[in-house]
């Protein structure tokens, strides 16, 4: 069984700031982490690989070169391999273009049987990219899964919809996006740790082979920023300070009334 | 004079279509739509004209009611294959129709299905998409459409368009758009639309479905409650239940309390967890995280309740406490019982 995960190394968005002159994000001194999200993807393909032996995992991502930091800690929670795509000619690409790009490297790196993703990235906050790259190679795509049973040559998932949970079985090869209602993702192990040290991690860079110029990077893609902004919150707002017993009273007296005023309760 | 085009995804659940579809035509219906006053250049004085098409797949028991709601036309495709969502399924008939209707523009809910059908197609169409957009303005004069969404965890705002691509595609944000009324005066146009059955095969098939439990669909909810690390522990969470109880609403968490272990993850809300656009949002106990508010900053009105009186979330609230949740929430719920028991049935 070979097993692809797609990861992505994202800022932590805790701490992003703007700059407001340029409208751009300011990522200096911003720790570059493995998407969470993507952490579940890792942990179920971790557990259909030591379900279903022999299986192998090899970890995908386009980024930066300090992305290698992500693919090594994935390779500590126990995957085998990791491929890099990193060069200027890729930066600057959409959910578009960055599918293509993984779509390609996927294709010309072996036959996947199952390819993992995360629900989305915590940065782009799209959920585009997994199905973009199923369409990509042509593959059947379930989205939002939170359980996978394997049999033979089939997957049988759940997907968390917005009402429920739907059951779909697809056959192999097939693409998954992982939500993280699967359970929670193991942390690396000693061993892990010390084997992602010396793993070593192939490296794939702009390749007249693979893509066609123009391909890739702002120019690939077709969607482009026109205006970066901070959001505007205007509500006009009431905050009360109660200070006594008496007062706390009002308050939760004013409480109804704004909520019975707009929904009859 | 130019007609400009707009394809809507609308999706249904049980036979019903489900009301961000109807939500979709006010979005359409408003793409040219400007803030600035009316008239200004010569050139915008010839608005051109907004034609909008639904396409509808899987039986629904009122079709109509989108043309009623601002379609002009609906596209209703009928057959069994189209009563799941099967991605390739999907794709093959929108592409189908995307051929033959040449739009301007294609649009659809970051629905669950949205946010998987969308980009499916948009890879075989070589076009952009952008996802979960909160505005949308069609430039005249470019001829292009303008898509702003949060970016970078909701830090900033970026307005998007397309540049190349002959559709221009975007998901919006479920509930962030009022309903349009249903007007039955509206002329109904319906068209039935079959493929060749060999066409429609898929290597996904739909086994079941299991509903969630009411209060865990956060999703039509007009009320919601939600709680954070404020509550202290996972017994003090029963507050926000029964205060939910008491408001017929839902219950939401932060991911403070989701990962604790109070509630379970399909009550978050936020960057990770879900969005949602009630008439009211509580929140108890929460900081407003800029995540959180990712989540339910688009909801009508914000209530909060928060000890500390520099909390973030009451610069989003509308109506906000400061004061400690555990004086306040018991004596809250005792009100709310009372009133129950002062309005006799007959008198609601
Ligand atoms: C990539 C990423 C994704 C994330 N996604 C999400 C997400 O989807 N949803 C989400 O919620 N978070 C998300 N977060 C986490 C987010 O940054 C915050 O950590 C989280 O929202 C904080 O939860 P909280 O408000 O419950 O806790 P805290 O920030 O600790 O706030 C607790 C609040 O309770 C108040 N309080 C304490 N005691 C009382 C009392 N007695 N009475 C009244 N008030 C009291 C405090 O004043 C405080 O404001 C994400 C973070 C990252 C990095």
């Amino acid at each position: 069984m070979k097993l692809a995960v797609l990861i992505k190394h994202v800022p932590e968005t805790d701490n992003l700031k703007i700059d407001e002159k340029k409208g751009t994000v300011v990522r200096k001194g911003v720790e570059s982490i493995i998407n969470p999200l993507d952490l579940y993807a890792i942990e179920e393909a971790l557990r259909i690989k030591e379900k279903h032996p022999p299986a192998s995992i090899t970890l995908v991502s386009m980024g930066p070169p300090d992305a290698e930091k992500s693919l090594r800690e994935a390779i500590a929670m126990g995957c085998d391999s990791a491929i890099l795509i990193t060069g200027r000619e890729f930066s600057g690409s959409d959910t578009y273009a960055t599918s293509l790009v993984l779509s390609r490297v996927l294709k010309k790196t072996g036959n996947y049987d199952i390819i993992l993703c995360g629900e989305r990235a915590t940065d782009g906050d799209t959920s585009q990219v997994g199905p973009a790259v199923a369409s990509f190679l042509d593959l059947p795509v379930l989205t939002y899964v939170s359980r996978v049973e394997l049999s033979d040559n089939e997957v049988e998932v759940d997907r968390i919809v917005e009402e429920g949970i739907e059951t779909y079985s697809a056959s192999l090869p097939v693409l998954l996006t992982i939500s993280k209602a699967i359970g929670v993702p193991r942390l690396p192990t000693l061993k892990g740790k010390k084997r992602a040290k010396s793993a070593s991690i192939k490296y794939v860079h702009f390749d007249k082979s693979l893509f066609s110029p123009g391909e890739t990077g702002l120019e690939g893609s077709p969607t482009m920023v026109v205006k970066l902004f901070r959001p505007v919150v205007k509500r006009k707002s009431v905050i009360l300070k109660p200070r006594n017993e008496k007062e706390i009273d009002e308050s939760i007296e004013r409480l109804i009334d704004f909520i019975s005023e707009r929904v009859e309760l | 004079m130019k007609k400009i085009k707009v394809l809507t995804l609308a999706e249904t659940s049980d036979g019903e279509i489900v009301s961000e579809s109807f939500e979709l035509l006010a979005w359409a219906r408003s793409l040219l739509e400007t803030e600035e006053s009316e008239g200004e250049s010569s050139a915008s004085s010839e608005k051109p004209q907004l034609e909008v098409i639904s396409i509808l797949p899987g039986k629904a028991h009122h079709p109509e009611e989108l043309c009623y709601r601002g379609a002009d036309r609906v596209i209703h495709l009928v057959q069994d294959e189209f009563q799941h969502f099967l991605p390739e399924v999907y794709r093959y008939a929108l592409l189908e129709i995307i051929e033959r209707e040449k739009p301007d523009v294609f649009l659809a809910s970051a629905t669950t299905t949205g946010r998987t059908i969308m980009p499916y197609l948009a890879s075989k169409l070589r076009t952009g998409l952008t996802a979960d957009c909160t505005k949308l303005r069609y430039d005249i004069e470019t001829g292009k459409l303008l898509q702003t969404r949060p970016a970078v965890g909701g830090n900033v705002m970026a307005t998007i368009k397309t540049v190349f691509g002959n559709v221009q595609m975007a998901t919006v944000r479920p509930n962030s758009m009022r309903t349009p009324d249903s007007d039955s005066s509206r002329m109904v146009q319906i068209e039935s639309l079959e493929f060749p059955p060999e066409k429609l095969r898929s290597k996904v098939r739909f086994l079941k479905r299991e509903d969630f439990d009411k209060g865990e669909s956060l999703h039509d909810a007009r009320i919601i409650v939600s709680g954070g690390k404020g509550l202290k522990k996972a017994e003090n969470f029963k507050l926000i239940e029964e205060l939910a109880k008491h408001l017929g609403a839902g219950v939401g968490a932060s991911r403070e309390a989701v990962d604790r272990g109070w509630i379970t993850y399909p009550h978050q809300v936020g960057l990770s967890g879900k969005t949602v656009t009630p008439e009211i949002y509580i929140a108890i106990g929460i900081s407003g995280a800029i995540q959180h508010l990712a989540g339910m900053q688009s909801a009508e009105s914000i209530i909060s309740i928060n000890i500390d009186p520099d909390a973030q979330i009451f610069s989003v609230s509308d109506f906000g406490i400061v004061g400690d949740l555990f004086e306040i929430l018991p004596r809250l719920i005792e009100k709310l019982k009372e009133r129950k028991k002062r309005a006799p049935e007959a008198e609601r």
